[in-house]
C-alpha cells in the first residue's frame, strides 16, 4: 500500500477514469437527467454544484448504480457498470461513497465500521484491517474514539469516520453527496480539511457540495447543473468569476451576495 | 388445587406446554426469519413467495392448521414423524403439533421483523451496498442484527401468543395444560372456579416473566441512533 490508502489503480494520471455517456434517468415524469456526458480523469477534483433538484445528487449516486439509469453508459477504469450481483459489489467496493447522512453503521463500533469492508469484501486478515483502520482512524483525526459508537460522536466526527471506511477500501475515486450539508457550521471545515488533504494527495474525487470555498481551493473543475442538465463544465476561476450561462450567473448571484 | 394438580398429573402437563414452545419458538424463528429474508430479496419470485405464506397462514385459524396437520400429513398422506414404539402416538402428535404452531407463527415472526427493518434508515443498507457488501452480506451484518434488535417488542408479543396458542393442540390429543383443565372439568365439575384459577395462574406465570424480559431487552438493546 502507497503511504496512505490511496488506491493505485489501472489507470496513469489524467486518463479519463469514470466516463458517463449519455446517460438519462426518469423519477416518473420527471426527466431528473437529461443526456450527461461527463469525463473525469485520473487525479481530478471535479465539484458538481447546482440549485436543489437540478439532479446532481442523483448523478452523484447514478455514478455507483445506488440509482438506475434508462440508456447511457457508465464506465469506470474502462469497465462498464455491472447491472447487479457480485460484479455490482466488486465495483463498488472501488468506488468510495461518503453521504449526507453519514450512513456509519449504528450498532458497530467506529473500528468496526472501517474493518467491515476490508475483512469482507477484501478477505484481509483481521489484525491488518486493524491495523489500516487505526491509521486511518489517525489521519482523520479519530483515532481516540475507535472503540465508541457512532451515536456517540459529533456529526463531524461521524463523517470524518465515514471518509476513512471509505478509504479503507483503497477506492480508485471517491464520489462525496453533500458531505457537510447535515452539519453544524463550526464542523463544516474538520471535513472539508480532510477532504482536502485527500485532493492533495492525487484521489480523484466527484464532490456534490454547495461549499464554494472547497470548490475554488481543491477544484479542479466546477460542473454546475440545472435542471437535470450539465450546464457548465470549468475550473473553478472561469467559473466563479465569468460564468457563461444565465443560469449560472443567476445562481451564483444568489449565494454570493451575502 | 393440590389434589387437582397430583390427580389430573398437571405438572406434566405444564412440562408438555413449555416444551411445546419452546420448539415452536425456536421454529418459527428460525423459519419465519428464512420467510422475511424472500420478502426483502430482490428477486420478484422469492418476494411473491414469502408474501403468500404471510397471507396464507396469518389468516388461516390456527384450529385449522392443527388439525390439517394432523389429518393431511400424517392419516391421509401416511408421512411418518416418529417411530412405531409404545409412544408413537404420542410422539406424532407432539411433533405434528410442533410443525403446526411453527408454520402459523412463522408468518407473525416474519411481520415482526418487517417491522424492525423499518425501524432501520435506508441509508444503512445503501452505506452497506457502497463498500461492496453483497445482498446476503449486507442482510447477514448489517440488516438483520439491527432488525432484530428493532423487533424484540413485537417479536415478544408473539412469543406470549404463542405461549397461549399451545392451548389449541388439544385438538389433536396433546396433553398440556388444556388437555388437562378439559379432564379437570369433566371429572371434577364441582371445582370449576379452581380448575379455571389454576389454568389462568399457570399462564400468567409462564408469559408475565416473559412480557417484563422482553420490555427490558428492547431498551437494552435497542440501536442508538
Amino acid at each position: 500500500m502507497t503511504e496512505t490508502g490511496i488506491a493505485e489503480s489501472g489507470t496513469a494520471p489524467g486518463e479519463p477514469l469514470v466516463v458517463l455517456k449519455g446517460v438519462n434517468k426518469h423519477f416518473g415524469d420527471l426527466h431528473v437527467l437529461k443526456d450527461i456526458d461527463l469525463t473525469v480523469h485520473q487525479g481530478e477534483v471535479v465539484v458538481v454544484i447546482g440549485p436543489s433538484g437540478s439532479g446532481k445528487s442523483t448523478l452523484c449516486r447514478t455514478i455507483n448504480r445506488l440509482e438506475t439509469f434508462e440508456s447511457g453508459s457508465i464506465t469506470i477504469g474502462g469497465v462498464e457498470l455491472p447491472e447487479e450481483g457480485k460484479a455490482l459489489a466488486q465495483l463498488r467496493a472501488d468506488v468510495g461513497m461518503v453521504f449526507q447522512s453519514f450512513n456509519l453503521f449504528h450498532h458497530k463500533t467506529i473500528l468496526e465500521n472501517v474493518t467491515m469492508g476490508p475483512v469482507k469484501v477484501r478477505k484481509m486478515k483481521p489484525e491488518d484491517a486493524k491495523k489500516l483502520a487505526t491509521e486511518l482512524l489517525e489521519r482523520v483525526g479519530v483515532g481516540h474514539q475507535a472503540n465508541k459508537y457512532p451515536a456517540q460522536l459529533s456529526g463531524g466526527q461521524q463523517q470524518r469516520v465515514a471518509i476513512a471506511r471509505s478509504l479503507a477500501m483503497r477506492p480508485s475515486v471517491m464520489l462525496f453527496d453533500e458531505p457537510t450539508s447535515a452539519l453544524d457550521p463550526e464542523m463544516v471545515n474538520e471535513v472539508l480539511d480532510v477532504m482536502v488533504q485527500l485532493a492533495k494527495a492525487g484521489m480523484t474525487m466527484i464532490v456534490v457540495t454547495h461549499e464554494m470555498g472547497f470548490a475554488r481551493k481543491a477544484g479542479d473543475r466546477v460542473v454546475f447543473m440545472s435542471e437535470g442538465s450539465i450546464v457548465e463544465d470549468n475550473t473553478p476561476e472561469e467559473f466563479f468569476t465569468n460564468p457563461q450561462s444565465n443560469r449560472a450567473k443567476d445562481f451564483l448571484g444568489k449565494i454570493l451576495t451575502h | 388445587m393440590l389434589e387437582l394438580i397430583e390427580r389430573f398429573d398437571f405438572f406434566s402437563a405444564v412440562w408438555m406446554t413449555v416444551k411445546l414452545t419452546l420448539w415452536a419458538a425456536l421454529g418459527s424463528l428460525i423459519l419465519g426469519t428464512f420467510i422475511a429474508v424472500l420478502r426483502l430479496s430482490p428477486i420478484k419470485v422469492l418476494q411473491w413467495a414469502g408474501s403468500t405464506y404471510v397471507t396464507v397462514f396469518r389468516n388461516t385459524p390456527l384450529t385449522v392448521v392443527v388439525v390439517a396437520a394432523n389429518l393431511v400429513i400424517w392419516n391421509q398422506l401416511g408421512l411418518e414423524v416418529a417411530a412405531r414404539n409404545a409412544t408413537y402416538l404420542d410422539d406424532t402428535n407432539f411433533r405434528l403439533a410442533i410443525l403446526a404452531l411453527v408454520a402459523y407463527h412463522a408468518a407473525f415472526v416474519c411481520e415482526a421483523i418487517r417491522s424492525g427493518v423499518n425501524t432501520i434508515p435506508v441509508g444503512q443498507a445503501e452505506a452497506a451496498r457502497s463498500i461492496g457488501l453483497t445482498f446476503g452480506q449486507n442482510l447477514r451484518h448489517i440488516i438483520l442484527p439491527q432488525a432484530f434488535r428493532g423487533a424484540v417488542t413485537p417479536l415478544g408479543n408473539v412469543l406470549i401468543a404463542l405461549t397461549k396458542n399451545t392451548t389449541v393442540v388439544t385438538a389433536i390429543g396433546v396433553a398440556q395444560v388444556s388437555h388437562a383443565m378439559r379432564r379437570m372439568i369433566e371429572f371434577r365439575s364441582d371445582v370449576l372456579f379452581t380448575v379455571f384459577g389454576l389454568v389462568a395462574l399457570t399462564f400468567i406465570v409462564l408469559t408475565l416473566p416473559l412480557g417484563i424480559l422482553t420490555g427490558w431487552a428492547s431498551e437494552k438493546l435497542a440501536v442508538k441512533r
